[in-house]
C-alpha cells in the first residue's frame, strides 16, 4: 500500500502517559531524532514532583512536548497538532490544551472502567461522542507491543513496559525520522540486558511497520530540516549547556572547578553531569546541607578554585548568610540559581522567575551581587562563561539565573569553536603591593584595582602574602578590621562602585525594532526570550510594529536601559512573577512600564502575548 | 602550587611544603593587638599555638587557619598565617572545600562550644564522618561569651544564665562521645591551663592525616569564671583527672583495663568518654581514639587522578559536541 505523504512546515507534538511509562525517555529520543533530520526544535518536559504517583490518576501524568520545523523557531509551541495519550488520566489532563481538529493517539489498553473513573471520568470519553471534533486514532498499543515482543519471554509486566518504544516507533514513521540513532541508543543503554534490549527494539520497529502496514494511518508527513547557519549542532538543554559552560570557564581561567552543592530540583542534574567529568579536574562534592554546599565552595575560592555551588530558590534562601560573606571577602563565587515555582517548596518541578529579588536583596545589609539571567537551553553555556568571567574579573559572587524551563527544555546549539571563547585570567596576586612610609614591602589585600576596584586574590600558597580576612568590616587598603564610621560608609560605597563599574564591559542593550516605526517595547529576561520573540514576530506579520529587547544582565543594568526605554511609548515587561523586573526599572528610571504577570509553572504561550501586546498597541492608537 | 618544595613526611601535613629555615614563635605572630578580655584562657591556647606551629617545619604560607563567630574564634587574626574568620557554625564547611580543593595546605579550624555544636553541629559531624583533612580546635567554656553570657550546648542543666534566670533545662552535650558517636578518627581532650599537655596533644593532632577534635577546656573569666577549676586544683586534678595514653592502664576506682586508642570499634573510647558523668568527678583527658582510615581529600583527589589516568586529560571540545550531532554545510542563513 503506497500512503500519501503530506508536507508541513512545523508540527507540535505532546506525549503523556504515567509517570512510570517513560515519556521522558520517548520525548528525549524523538528530540534526538529530529534533531538528527536536522529541524529547528524546541522541547518542554512537563512532570509531576513525585516520582511515582499513584498510577492512573491525574496528578501521575507526565509529559513531554516537542515543537519542530522547517524554520527557526523560538519556543515548544502553545497547542499541541498532535497528542500521543497512554491511559485515560493522560488524556483528561491534556485535552483542554488541544484546538479542534488536532490529532489524539490513544493507546485503548487501559480505557477499562476502573481506570476511567480513577482519571475521573464518567463516561468512556471513546465512546460517548465527546472527541468527535479530533481526528481520532484508538490503538491497542499495549496489546500490540506485548505480542511483538512475545518471542522474549518477558513476564507481561516487562512485555508491556516497552509500549513506549512501541508508540515512538510510530510517531517516527508517522513524521519520517532516522531511526538509527534511537536503534544505537537502545543497544546501549540495555546493553547489558540482551532480552529487554531485544524487546525494546523489537517494540521499536513494530511501532515504525504498524504505521506502515495499518489503514489507520493513511497519510505521513514531512516537515523539511530547517535552514540553519552553516556548523556543526547537537541538541542540549540547559542544565547539560550550564554544566559545559562551568567546565569550559574553568579551561578557559586555568582554575580547577570546585563544585559544592546539596540535591535540589531542578539543579540536581548540574551536580550529576559536573561529576563525570573529574578528568578535567572537576570536584564536585555533595554536602550535608545547602549551606555547606556554598561554604565549601568558597573555603576552595580561597584556595584559588573556580567555585561553584548551584541550587534553587530554597537553597537560596540558605545559601544567603554565605553569599554575604562572599561580598566582604570579595571572592569569586559562582552561584546558580535555577528557579522553580515558590514560595517555601512551592512547585518543584515547574518553572517560574520569581527569584529575582532575592537574588537582587537576599541579603543582610548593602550585598550587592551581580546577576547574570540565561534566555534559552543552549544560552546557558554562555552565560556560564560570562558568570565566571565577572566572578574573577571582579572578585565577587555572582548569581546565575536559570529556571526550570531553560533546565530541561532542549534545542538545537551550534557548537561553539573552542579558539574563540574567551581567555579569562585569574591574575593571581604574587607579590606585595603597598610600601609603607618607612620604605617596607608589605601586601594590601584590599588595595583595589583602580580600573575595576578588584581586590587582589592572593591564594595561601603564596609567600610574603599571609594575611586574614573575614566577614567583619575591613579598613580601606591594609583590611584589618574597622569599626571606623567613615571606612564602613567608604567600603560599602565601594563595594557597591565595584559592582557598578561592571556596567562598563558588558555592552549596551539592544533593540531589535525592524520597521524602526514601534512605539511599543518589550523588555523580558531570562526563559521568557522565546515567547516573547514568537509573539513580536507574529505580530510583525500582521504588520503591527513592535520593538524587543531582552536583558542578560540584571545586575547592573546596562548604561543605556533607561535611554532605551524613554524611546517608547509605553514599555511592557511580560515576567513569570510578579513584577519583579518592573519592580526595578521603576524604582530606577521613574519610568511606569506595563508588568504583565502570570505564575502558572508553564512558559508563556506566543498567543498569550501577542494578545497582550496587539491591546497595547491598540491602546496607544486609541 | 609549589610542588618542587621539599615536603613534609608526617601524615597529617603529607603533602604540605617545609620551610627551609624554620620559622620561630615571632614570625607566626600577627601584627594585631589581641583583644580578649583580661584573664581569658584564649591567651594560652594562642601563646600554646604560636610557640607550637614552628614546630612542623612547616611554610608559614601553607597553613590556613579558619574559624566560625565567638570569641575564639578571633584566633586568625592573630597568627601570622593565611586566614579566614567566616560566618558563624560554618568554618568546618569552608575548612572542607579549602583542603579538598589544596593538598598542599596545612588546615586548622578553631571554635567553640556554641559555634561547633550549636549553630554549626551539623558541619561538625559530617567533616568528623568524612575525616577531612583539618585539625578542629574545640575551645570549650560552656557559655556564650561574645553575646554576652547565654548558657550553651555544653552548660551544666540548671545553668543560671541571663536567658535561663530559673536555670537551663537543656541536656548538654559531650563533645568527646559527640565525636565519638560520627566515628571521628582522632578525638582528644586538654586544658588551657597545662600547656605541656596541650602541645603534645596539638602535635599529634597535626600529625593524624584525618579530622582531628581537640576539645580544649578553656575558662572565661567574665561569664563562667571558674568552671574547670577544680580540674586546676592539684590535689583535686590528681584524683579527678583520668589521664590516657594509648596502651596504658586505665584506673578508675576499683576497675582497670587498658586503653586501645587504635581500636577500630569505638566503643571503649565511647565508654571512657562516659566516665564524666557531669558532676567532673573523673574526666579523662588525652587521646581517645586515634584510628586510620582513608581521608576525604585524598579520596577525592585520588578519584580525579584515576579519572586522568585512565581516560587521559579532558578535551574540551569533544566534551561539547557528544555522541550526536549533526553538520550544516552550505551558505543557508
Amino acid at each position: 500500500m503506497t500512503k500519501q505523504v503530506k508536507q508541513l512546515d512545523r508540527v507540535i507534538i505532546r506525549f503523556a502517559g504515567d509517570s512510570g511509562d517513560g515519556m521522558q525517555l520517548t520525548g528525549d529520543r524523538f528530540t534526538q531524532e529530529t534533531a538528527a533530520f536536522g529541524n529547528d526544535l524546541s522541547t518542554l518536559p512537563n512532570f509531576p514532583a513525585e516520582i511515582r504517583a499513584p498510577a492512573g490518576t491525574l496528578p501521575g501524568v507526565s509529559s513531554f512536548q516537542l515543537h519542530f520545523a522547517d524554520h527557526d523557531i523560538l519556543t515548544p509551541g502553545d497547542a499541541p497538532d498532535v497528542l500521543v495519550a497512554m491511559n485515560p488520566a493522560a488524556l483528561r489532563a491534556n485535552i483542554k490544551d488541544l484546538a479542534p481538529g488536532s490529532t489524539i493517539i490513544i493507546d485503548t489498553h487501559d480505557f477499562t472502567p476502573r481506570n476511567l473513573s480513577r482519571a475521573g471520568y464518567a463516561e468512556n470519553p471513546l465512546e460517548d461522542n465527546s472527541l468527535d471534533s479530533y481526528s481520532l486514532h484508538q490503538v491497542d498499543l499495549t496489546a500490540l507491543t506485548v505480542e511483538s515482543v512475545r518471542e522474549f519471554g518477558l513476564s507481561r509486566k516487562d512485555s508491556s513496559r516497552a509500549k513506549n518504544m512501541f508508540s515512538l516507533g510510530l510517531l517516527s514513521w508517522l513524521y519520517g525520522r532516522p531511526v538509527e540513532s534511537t536503534e544505537q541508543f537502545l543497544a546501549k543503554r540495555f546493553g547489558k540486558l540482551p532480552d529487554i534490549r531485544d524487546a525494546n527494539l523489537a517494540a521499536f520497529r513494530a511501532g515504525w511497520n504498524f504505521g506502515e502496514t495499518t489503514e489507520t494511518f493513511a497519510v505521513s508527513y514531512e516537515v523539511k530540516p530547517a535552514p540553519m547557519r552553516s556548523g556543526t549542532y547537537r541538541n542540549i538543554s540547559g542544565n547539560l549547556a550550564l554544566s559545559y559552560g562551568l567546565v569550559a570557564s574553568s579551561v578557559q581561567s586555568g582554575l580547577p572547578l570546585f563544585l559544592g552543592a546539596y540535591p535540589i530540583t531542578p539543579a540536581s542534574d548540574i551536580l550529576h553531569e559536573l561529576s563525570k567529568h573529574k578528568r578535567f579536574g572537576v570536584t564536585t562534592f555533595q554536602a550535608e546541607d545547602e549551606i555547606a554546599g556554598i561554604g565549601a565552595a568558597l573555603g576552595a575560592s580561597f584556595g584559588g578554585a573556580l567555585a561553584v555551588t548551584t541550587t534553587s530558590g530554597p537553597g537560596i534562601a540558605l545559601k544567603g548568610e554565605t553569599i554575604g560573606l562572599a561580598v566582604s571577602l570579595e571572592l569569586p563565587l559562582i552561584v546558580v540559581d535555577v528557579q522553580r515555582g515558590g514560595p517555601s517548596t512551592g512547585l518543584p518541578t515547574k518553572t517560574e522567575q520569581s527569584d529575582l529579588l532575592q537574588a537582587m536583596f537576599g541579603r543582610n545589609g548593602e550585598a550587592p551581587v551581580p546577576i547574570i539571567a540565561p534566555q534559552s537551553p543552549g544560552d546557558c553555556f554562555d552565560a556560564a562563561l560570562e558568570a565566571a568571567r565577572i566572578a574573577i574579573t571582579y572578585r565577587t559572587p555572582v548569581m546565575l539565573l536559570s529556571d526550570g524551563y531553560l533546565a530541561n527544555g532542549s534545542e538545537p546549539w551550534q557548537l561553539p569553536d573552542i579558539a574563540e571563547l574567551p581567555r579569562i585570567e585569574a591574575n593571581f596576586a604574587t607579590e606585595a603591593n603597598h610600601e609603607t612610609e618607612t620604605g617596607d614591602h608589605e601586601f594590601w589585600p584590599y588595595q583595589r584595582d583602580p580600573q575595576t576596584l578588584a581586590r587582589p586574590w592572593a591564594v595561601p600558597g603564596t609567600a610574603g602574602l599571609e594575611h586574614r580576612i573575614g566577614g567583619l568590616e575591613k579598613a580601606d587598603g591594609h583590611g584589618n578590621i574597622s569599626y571606623d564610621p567613615t571606612n564602613h560608609d567608604l567600603m560599602v560605597r565601594t563595594r557597591q562602585a565595584k559592582v557598578d563599574r561592571i556596567a562598563d564591559t558588558i555592552g549596551p542593550l539592544a533593540v531589535e525594532d525592524p520597521s524602526g516605526k514601534a512605539r511599543l517595547l518589550v523588555l523580558g529576561w531570562g526563559s521568557t526570550y522565546g515567547p516573547i520573540g514568537a509573539a513580536c514576530r507574529r505580530l510583525r506579520n500582521q504588520g503591527l510594529h513592535v520593538a524587543q529587547a531582552h536583558l542578560r544582565h540584571l545586575n547592573p543594568f546596562p548604561t543605556n536601559v533607561g535611554e532605551v526605554m524613554g524611546r517608547y511609548d509605553r514599555v511592557v515587561v511580560p515576567e513569570m512573577n510578579l513584577g519583579q523586573l518592573a519592580l526595578l526599572l521603576r524604582a530606577r528610571y521613574l519610568v511606569d512600564v506595563l508588568a504583565y504577570n502570570q505564575v502558572r509553572g508553564v512558559p508563556f504561550s506566543a498567543a498569550e502575548l501577542e494578545d497582550v501586546f496587539t491591546t497595547t498597541i491598540e491602546g496607544l492608537h486609541s | 602550587m609549589t610542588i618542587d618544595l621539599p615536603l613534609s613526611q608526617s601524615p597529617g601535613l603529607r603533602g604540605v611544603p617545609l620551610a627551609d629555615v624554620p620559622a620561630n614563635r615571632k614570625e607566626f605572630t600577627s601584627d594585631q593587638e589581641v583583644r580578649w578580655c583580661p584573664g581569658c584562657g584564649d591567651y594560652i591556647v594562642l601563646a600554646a599555638v604560636q610557640g607550637f606551629l614552628p614546630s612542623l617545619g612547616l611554610r608559614r604560607e601553607n597553613i590556613v587557619f579558619v574559624s566560625g563567630i565567638g570569641c575564639s574564634s578571633r584566633f586568625p587574626y592573630y597568627l601570622d598565617t593565611y586566614g579566614m574568620h567566616s560566618i558563624h557554625g560554618r568554618a568546618p564547611a569552608i575548612a572542607t572545600g579549602l583542603a579538598t580543593a589544596r593538598s598542599d595546605l596545612s588546615v586548622w579550624v578553631v571554635t567553640g562550644d556554641g559555634d561547633a555544636l550549636s549553630i554549626g553541629g551539623n558541619h561538625l559531624i559530617h567533616a568528623m564522618r568524612r575525616n577531612v583533612n583539618m585539625t578542629i580546635l574545640l575551645f570549650n567554656n560552656r557559655i556564650y561569651g561574645l553575646t554576652k553570657g547565654q548558657y550553651s550546648p555544653t552548660s551544666e542543666p540548671g545553668k543560671i544564665t541571663k536567658s535561663t534566670p530559673m536555670g537551663s533545662i537543656d541536656r548538654p552535650f559531650n563533645p568527646i562521645s559527640l565525636a565519638l558517636g560520627a566515628e571521628a578518627t582522632f578525638v582528644a581532650r586538654t586544658l588551657d591551663s597545662d600547656r605541656a599537655h596541650l602541645t603534645e596533644v596539638l602535635k599529634a593532632a597535626a600529625s593524624h592525616r584525618g579530622t582531628s577534635l581537640v576539645e580544649i577546656y578553656q575558662n572565661c573569666p567574665i561569664f563562667n569564671d571558674g568552671a574547670f577549676d577544680v580540674l586546676k586544683d592539684k590535689d583535686e586534678a590528681e584524683a579527678r583527672l583520668v589521664r590516657l595514653e594509648h596502651g596504658q592502664p586505665v584506673r578508675i576506682g576499683e576497675r582497670e583495663f587498658t586503653h586501645d586508642a587504635h581500636a577500630d570499634n569505638p566503643t571503649q573510647a565511647f565508654e571512657i568518654s562516659r566516665l564524666d558523668d557531669g558532676t567532673m568527678a573523673h574526666v579523662p583527658i588525652g587521646i581517645f581514639r586515634q584510628v586510620e582510615r582513608p581521608t576525604y581529600d585524598d579520596e577525592a583527589r585520588s578519584q580525579i587522578a584515576a579519572a586522568k589516568r585512565e581516560l587521559g586529560d579532558g578535551d574540551l571540545a569533544a566534551l561539547l559536541a557528544g555522541s550526536d550531532t549533526w553538520t550544516v554545510s552550505g551558505a543557508q542563513s
